[in-house]
């Protein structure tokens, strides 16, 4: 018989981690206590519990982690719900690596970079970002723009404080959608922020976040003077193979799990916009 | 090319699934053919195709993928995959027979899918030329012949005689294996059958279906035209064209709990559902126009634009008789073609 990608491994939830009210971040290895599988940064996996579903999510981990990975998950659905009910030591199934992942080895290479997320669209850039701090002397500069609706929703404020804030020849730009309490950061939507601090056109941009976020971003981005072939993406819809078998992520003759997720703004230019 | 006589026919197919099972088109009480495990007493159908495709051979519209167990916090995965069993399908019809490499095409791209894969590895495929192909059949406009079907072994049956011509090594192996049954014979009462059918596929109401439109316009242009509002207006998202379509593979994946461990299961999907693409912060196709065109855009635009060209449709005519509000695949065709 041929090997089966369908037919998934099991993972053991070691640690689960509340970041936002509601977002978890888990933590997972093969039931060898080693990690299940290598992948590059923004590519996906089958995540399950059987009996309730499956689907795909990025994996918010550095591949550069020798000893687990991590799933970044907003409790939104069926799937999502009963993962966020789970304890430490329950039991999943993944199935993956999925999809082509960010080019860090070659378009990114020797790049200033310009990360833009938009709350839960953070989880895929982590995996980039922390990447990138691994091997910062790949890369030139990096620049990170993260905002959320409060101080609460901000994935991965801890890490961002600890770790991003001191790596050399970073800046990172937070922002909230509403003055709150305690805050005396910035103030408002990222779209209007990105503008407000005029990087450098010759930054390669990736951005993550809700599609209404990219719309406007893109804009302004482009108002700015940025190219669509320097403006990288990563892609999510509704999955059930990750294989491009069946037949439903597809944006015009592209399927997201197998050909994207990650799309530069010139290619989904020239793909329906049904997504 | 061998032969056997047709008053042998029956004895053919005892011989047949004596050492596999063998599968073939047969007249239900309902009077429509389907594909039925051959036992004794049951006669070839006569009617030019099934109500079902024969996609089910090799893609089942159920498959078990895989079982799991659960031990309070642990799962046990049971991969109880196994090798199919040897057989063999006869009678199908030359757009059925290249509806299994447009499936090819899907299943066995890398990574190989092995439920379909190990179907496909153990069946045999005879193939039965189309003696009087009928008024919604259009195979022709995407270049096949019904009077020279594709599969293992191409069938042609005249008043006296079953004639069998291998394709593949496979053809040749199962000719060889029942060679006691068969005599050797030259292809003139073949090439008149082929001149007949030629003749009759001329004329059908469909000869000049023409696909060309397809090639010369964009992805976009196709895409956003207006037409597909009107085209999918009556449509009832009844499911049923991907059903009886021989090239239709969306599939799902569910769960089931049987109380004794979770059965992981694939089954036939419709693109035409809304659930079909439904996620839990929304729905990339809204409405039915969207989801209308998803399928047509996917046979006509979006597999050709991936597989050198070859349209994901092979003119068998089953969406024509069944849809409840006659909209169809030539009617689609046709409405761009008329530009």
């Amino acid at each position: 018989m041929h090997n089966e990608t369908l037919i998934p491994k099991i993972g053991v939830v070691t640690d689960i981690r509340q970041d936002t009210p509601d977002v978890k971040t888990f933590r997972v290895v093969g039931t060898d206590g080693k990690k299940l599988f290598e992948h590059i940064p923004g590519q996906c996996a089958m995540v399950s519990v059987p009996g309730v579903g499956e689907g795909m999510f990025s994996i918010t981990s550095s591949p550069t982690n020798t000893e687990f990975m991590e799933f970044s998950i907003k409790k939104c659905g069926t799937l999502t719900t009963w993962l966020h009910a789970m304890d430490v030591g329950q039991q999943i199934t993944v199935r993956g690596p999925y999809g082509n992942g960010f080019p860090v080895e070659t378009t990114f290479k020797g790049k200033d970079l310009l990360f833009i997320a938009g709350g839960i669209g953070l989880a895929p850039l982590r995996s980039v970002i922390n990447y990138v701090r691994d091997k910062r002397e790949n890369y030139g500069s990096v620049q990170i723009v993260y905002g959320s609706r409060s101080k609460e929703d901000l994935v991965d404020y801890q890490e961002i404080l600890d770790e991003w804030m001191s790596c050399p020849d970073t800046e990172v730009n937070l922002t909230i959608d509403r003055e709150q309490e305690g805050w005396d950061g910035h103030v408002g939507f990222i779209p209007n922020y990105v503008k407000e601090l005029t990087p450098s056109t010759d930054k390669t941009v990736v951005m993550c976040g809700p599609p209404i976020m990219i719309k406007f971003t893109l804009a302004g981005l482009k108002e700015l003077g940025f190219v669509d072939t320097n403006v990288f993406t990563t892609m999510e819809l509704r999955m059930k193979c990750a294989i491009g078998k069946c037949g439903r992520c597809n944006i015009g003759n592209k399927y997201v799990c197998k050909d994207g997720p990650v799309f530069s703004f010139d290619q989904l230019s020239e793909l329906p916009n049904e997504y | 090319m061998f032969r056997l006589p047709v008053s042998e026919l029956d004895s053919f197919f005892a011989k047949v699934a004596e050492k596999e099972t063998l599968y073939m088109p047969v007249d239900g009480k309902d009077g429509r053919a389907s594909y039925e495990k051959w036992e004794d007493g049951k006669k070839l159908s006569s009617q030019l195709n099934t109500v079902r495709s024969a996609k089910g051979f090799f893609f089942p519209q159920t498959t078990n993928l895989c079982d799991f167990k659960k031990h309070d916090m642990e799962f046990e995965v049971i991969d109880n995959r196994a090798e199919s069993e040897d057989f063999v399908v006869f009678g199908v019809r030359a757009c059925d027979a290249r509806s299994f490499t447009i499936l090819d095409k899907v299943f066995l791209a890398d990574p190989i899918d092995s439920y379909y894969a190990t179907r496909r590895e153990h069946g045999t495929v005879l193939t039965l030329a189309c003696t009087a192909p009928e008024e919604n059949c259009f195979c022709n406009a995407f270049g096949i012949d019904p009077a020279q079907p594709e599969g293992d072994a191409a069938c042609w049956i005249t008043d006296n005689y079953l004639y069998i011509s291998a394709n593949t090594n496979k053809g040749t192996a199962f000719i060889e294996s029942f060679k006691a049954l068969f005599e050797e014979c030259d292809t003139a009462e073949v090439d008149t059958q082929k001149a007949q059918i030629k003749a009759i596929a001329e004329k059908l109401p469909f000869a000049n279906v023409t696909t060309d439109y397809f090639r010369r316009n964009t992805l976009l242009e196709i895409f956003n035209s207006e037409k597909w509002e009107k085209l999918s207006e009556a449509c009832l998202a009844c499911g049923t064209c991907t059903f009886v379509c021989p090239t239709c593979q969306c599939y799902d994946i569910k769960d089931y709990d049987t109380g004794h461990g979770i059965k992981r299961y694939r089954t036939w999907d419709s693109c035409m559902y809304a659930d079909f693409t439904k996620m839990a912060h929304g729905n990339s196709r809204n409405t039915q126009m969207q989801r209308f065109r998803q399928r047509f855009m996917h046979k006509l635009v979006y597999f050709p634009d991936n597989n050198n060209g070859e349209f994901g449709c092979v003119g068998c005519g089953r969406c024509l008789s069944r849809c409840p509000i006659s909209m169809n695949i030539v009617k689609v065709i046709k409405a761009f073609g008329e530009e």
